[in-house]
């Protein structure tokens, strides 16, 4: 989707602002809130691609005034009534009123820990073989899905170059969407600074994304 | 009121909206039996412990001492960390890139907050901000200014974006001085900014 969580690009965000000594949370319920997300993630609540979509999706206004954390809460929240995991009365009430829906993996308890400290697996067999080669060039599809995408909008219609092949991993764009996994290949592709930018670009700069097939044509 | 009140009872009125409806979705979440409050404090404190830019220092103080690893991580990151011990949790998908005399790397995340967690620790809030993300694509140089990072003038710039489930890590420029440091010294020089492309290691023998 077209929506505010896509920057690339975008100007009037100001200046970076490092802050020396952050500490890694900086209220207590921020931690609560990653270890949900995590947590109701592992049990099979939602995958990564659809938590993605949900933030994406808060209002603009929401998207940009509320910090990190707290989009990461918004998003949950909602995909959770979404989902069927717990309703809006019970929100409104702060407890439990209807029983719970099963979970693909079952509650998250001690057991389950240090299997969310380990980064989830996203290579897939392939289902054929990829269409480019390093040192191909391509062009980055003009496409506008509504739905959750990869593609950012900066690249759209430009040609970049083939530079790595990381195999075939889940595709975003239907995961998100609980539409299956259909794993797509996975490339790197280089862009030059000033096809991106024009010329007053930095004529020094190459920006790469990861692109899935379907992003891209022969160009 | 007495003064300590405040200190010692955390009664609702002091507690924000968004920590009110935090606690309430965790005491839905448990009392639905989907997670147990346990669990999640072993979560947050295994961030709190275990991952962190430490990890990702000891790896690039290897490959600046040992020129079979380093070339072993160029090659497959995740496959030349898992041969590390204490720093095996990386997963897959891990692409190490390395800074040169002509090429320096930076890594962005423009549509969310990508970043090699296991390596780096949880992202700093400007990572994840719009600042960052908008700028750091269209105007790299800009950005390492807000770092106060300069780079030659005709040295490339390659800017990674993390779109997908790949995650990127710098490897900075061994910096001069530092002929026959152990990997331990050495790993003392690795910032996390330097690692992400926004900074450079310590200078030996400078403050810290």
């Amino acid at each position: 989707m077209n929506g505010v969580h896509d920057m690339g690009g975008m100007d009037g965000f100001g200046k970076v602002e490092p802050e020396p000594n952050e500490p890694m949370f900086h209220e207590e319920w921020e931690s609560r809130v990653l270890a949900m997300v995590r947590a109701m993630g592992a049990a099979g609540a939602f995958n990564i691609d659809t938590s993605r979509y949900y933030r994406e999706t808060l209002p603009p206004d929401v998207y940009l005034s509320s910090s990190y954390y707290k989009k990461w809460f918004l998003g949950l929240e909602e995909m959770l009534i979404e989902k069927g995991y717990l309703t809006r009365e019970e929100v409104a009430a702060g407890h439990a009123m209807q029983p719970a829906k099963a979970l693909k993996h079952g509650k998250f308890d001690l057991a389950n820990v240090e299997r969310v400290m380990v980064r989830g697996k996203f290579a897939r067999p392939a289902p054929a073989p990829a269409r480019f080669k390093i040192g191909d060039r391509v062009r980055a599809k003009n496409i506008h899905p509504a739905t959750h995408t990869r593609l950012p909008r900066y690249v759209r219609g430009h040609v970049g170059v083939v530079e790595l092949n990381h195999g075939c991993h889940v595709f975003p764009d239907t995961a998100a969407m609980e539409r299956g996994e259909h794993p797509q290949w996975l490339y790197t592709v280089v862009f030059e600074g000033r096809d991106l930018w024009g010329d007053d670009g930095d004529p020094t700069l190459k920006v790469s994304i990861d692109a899935f097939e379907p992003y891209l044509d022969p160009a | 009121m007495s003064e300590h009140h405040h200190d010692h009872d955390h009664d609702h009125s002091e507690l924000s909206e968004t920590e009110l409806r935090v606690r309430a979705l965790e005491t839905i979440l448990t009392e639905k039996g989907y997670v147990e409050p346990a669990a999640l404090d072993a979560i947050i404190q295994a961030y709190e412990t275990k991952i962190g830019p430490h990890n990702g220092a000891c790896v690039v103080a290897k490959a600046w001492s040992d020129p079979a690893f380093k070339k072993a991580l160029l090659e497959d990151g995740s496959k030349a960390i898992g041969t590390l011990g204490h720093v095996s949790r990386v997963g897959d998908h891990l692409v190490v890139v390395e800074n040169t005399p002509e090429r320096h790397n930076m890594v962005v995340c423009t549509l969310c907050s990508c970043y090699p967690w296991e390596m780096l620790g949880l992202p700093p809030v400007w990572y994840k901000a719009a600042p960052y993300r908008s700028r750091a694509v269209k105007d790299p140089r800009g950005v390492l200014a807000d770092f106060d990072v300069t780079l030659p003038k005709e040295m490339e710039i390659r800017v990674w974006d993390s779109t997908a489930e790949t995650r990127f890590l710098v490897l900075p420029m061994r910096p001069a001085g530092t002929e026959g440091w152990s990997e331990e010294q050495l790993a003392e020089l690795v910032t996390r900014d330097s690692m992400i492309g926004t900074g450079f290691p310590k200078t030996p023998g400078a403050p810290s």
